[in-house]
């Protein structure tokens, strides 16, 4: 069940018309048309989409680890009044439903003049780089002994070197699941596209794999091949951080 | 600590900072901007108190009552089907079986395919003329569907898609069983109990903080599905699937009644704060923590 769509997903990629018609339906391409991928990558200009999409995932991706492991360290390992209460505030944004603040975010960056560019999709992860990445990081933070912390500053380390020398060496297979999670939303975002961006030089994979879509209704075996290789990267990510993604999540604490 | 409550400010002051500029901010501008009848290409802007919720609610707006309705048969449909698919899932997961870690990235892997991408598999698969589904119906000599395509099975066929990206609750299951201690089921087993009794008297009261933030999250998701309903329906056929988000995005951004739009969104905030504080009350009663009461 789980995995039939994929597997329908490649062999038609690797098909032409007439086979993938064929009723009963075959499941190994014959022969195999590798020029599908050629010629559904080269119909719309995926390679200016993928550098596009790759320029935004990367940006988000520095913005979240950094800004959320510093917000989480704050939330953690110091000591201050009214801590807990603010972590709380953030922590209800959640239930927030995006479409609130949807219409407004939208004018604001409108009237500032950057409609139509990546800012408004970028910018956003350098301020705590979302609640909930703070707060499986957070809760990671928690795990750690608070010894390590007295013991530093016995010997006059600063907050900023316990959390450089100490606390991000130690979390670093959950730094790998907030860095997954961030690829995998901005890679996968579809609204935040749709909504800003507007000039097709701009677009992403996610946007030109739509467009491709609304153009070419028929070439099932191009809009497969094309559909194929906006997949395929996010498997292969997945695949290389699996091990620390599925145990990151059960390691820190979504148990309830 | 020294001077705690100076670097915890600095620490956290970027999540502040975001949290006001990108959420509060907007809050209260979303809030102030539904009670105008703000539109792009109206020349002024007119302050018309709750005209926007009265319209809404007085049923001059069919499209509003109608996308509500499709919303909420979709979460109605949805939520209890991801739920108690993703728990037998995570129960046979949780079996000592091989191979269990590839069974595990198996069932994962659909929920990190982007949403274009998955719909454009789903639309061929379940394709009227051309799918695998109707193939298989018909070689199985069953009645084929229309999916999609049909008023009555446009809903149900949009759960099934998302069906397919179930990993994410799967795996927080998993991670809630595997937090059971074994002494509990040794326990069972020397009085003589067999799986059923486990599971009745250990699995499922010990897995209810899981079951509970699983469904919080699963209605949250739910009403906010945007994804599907752009690219699988357009709202079709017959508004049969006007998603709530949907009908909004169309409101706020083709037809450009960005007040209107706003009253929307708040609209299904409410909502949305009225079914999760419905499920934190009756959790009481069904949720068990060990230990006594945690939050």
């Amino acid at each position: 069940m789980f995995i039939i769509p994929f597997v329908w997903l490649l062999r038609s990629s690797l098909m032409d018309l007439s086979q993938i018609f064929t009723m009963p339906p075959e499941w190994i391409p014959k022969p195999f048309h590798w020029d599908n991928f050629h010629r559904a990558l080269t119909t719309l200009p995926f390679g200016t989409f993928f550098t596009n999409t790759l320029i935004i995932v990367v940006s988000v991706l520095v913005g979240t680890v950094v800004t959320s492991s510093i917000a989480a360290f704050g939330f953690s390992r110091i000591q201050w009044k009214g801590r807990d209460a603010i972590f709380g505030i953030l922590m209800s944004s959640m239930m927030l439903p995006a479409a609130v603040t949807l219409i407004p975010s939208f004018l604001g960056w409108k009237m500032l003049g950057f409609y139509d560019t990546y800012y408004p999709l970028i910018v956003p992860a350098y301020f705590g780089g979302g609640i909930f990445n703070i707060f499986l990081l957070r809760q990671f933070y928690l795990t750690i002994p608070r010894d390590f912390d007295e013991a530093a500053f016995v010997d006059g380390a600063t907050y900023f070197q316990i959390y450089m020398r100490i606390i991000m060496p130690l979390s670093r297979s959950v730094l790998i699941v907030v860095s997954l999670f961030s690829f995998l939303g901005s890679w996968n975002d579809f609204m935040g596209p749709l909504i800003y961006v507007k000039s097709d030089s701009l677009f992403t994979l996610a946007l030109g794999l739509q467009m491709f879509q609304g153009t070419y209704t028929a070439q099932w075996d191009l809009l497969m091949a094309a559909s194929a290789a906006v997949v395929l990267p996010c498997v292969i990510v997945f695949l290389i951080g699996q091990r620390y993604f599925l145990e990151g999540i059960t390691l820190t604490g979504l148990k309830g | 600590m020294r001077k705690g409550l100076f670097y915890g400010l600095l620490f956290t002051s970027p999540a502040i900072l975001g949290f006001l500029i990108f959420t509060l901010g907007p809050m209260i501008a979303s809030l102030v901007l539904s009670l105008t009848d703000y539109n792009v290409f109206r020349e002024h802007t007119a302050f018309v108190g709750f005209d926007n919720y009265s319209k809404l609610f007085s049923g001059e707006d069919e499209l509003f009552y109608k996308s509500l309705g499709v919303t909420f048969y979709f979460v109605l449909l949805r939520v209890p089907a991801v739920i108690f698919i993703s728990f037998v899932i995570a129960l046979l997961l949780n079996l000592n079986v091989r191979g269990r870690a590839l069974f595990r990235t198996i069932i994962y892997l659909p929920s990190i395919v982007p949403a274009v991408a998955s719909a454009m598999i789903w639309m061929w698969l379940l394709n009227p003329d051309l799918g695998l589904a109707n193939s298989l119906l018909r070689w199985l000599h069953l009645p084929a569907g229309s999916w999609l395509y049909s008023e009555g099975s446009v809903i149900p066929s949009v759960v099934l898609t998302t069906l397919w990206g179930i990993g994410g609750t799967v795996i927080i299951f998993l991670a809630g069983l595997s937090g059971i201690p074994k002494q509990y089921y040794e326990a069972i087993e020397v009085d003589g109990g067999g799986w059923y009794s486990k599971l009745r008297h250990i699995t499922i009261p010990m897995v209810t903080p899981t079951i509970f933030f699983n469904t919080i999250m699963t209605i949250i998701g739910s009403f906010q599905v945007f994804n599907e309903a752009y690219i699988l329906t357009q709202g079709g056929p017959n508004n049969k699937s006007l998603f709530f988000v949907f009908y909004l995005w169309r409101t706020g951004f083709r037809d450009t009644e960005m007040g209107y739009a706003s009253a929307l969104a708040w609209v299904l905030f409410i909502i949305i704060l009225f079914f999760t504080l419905i499920v934190f009350k009756t959790s009481k009663s069904w949720v068990h923590y060990e230990g006594g009461e945690r939050t």
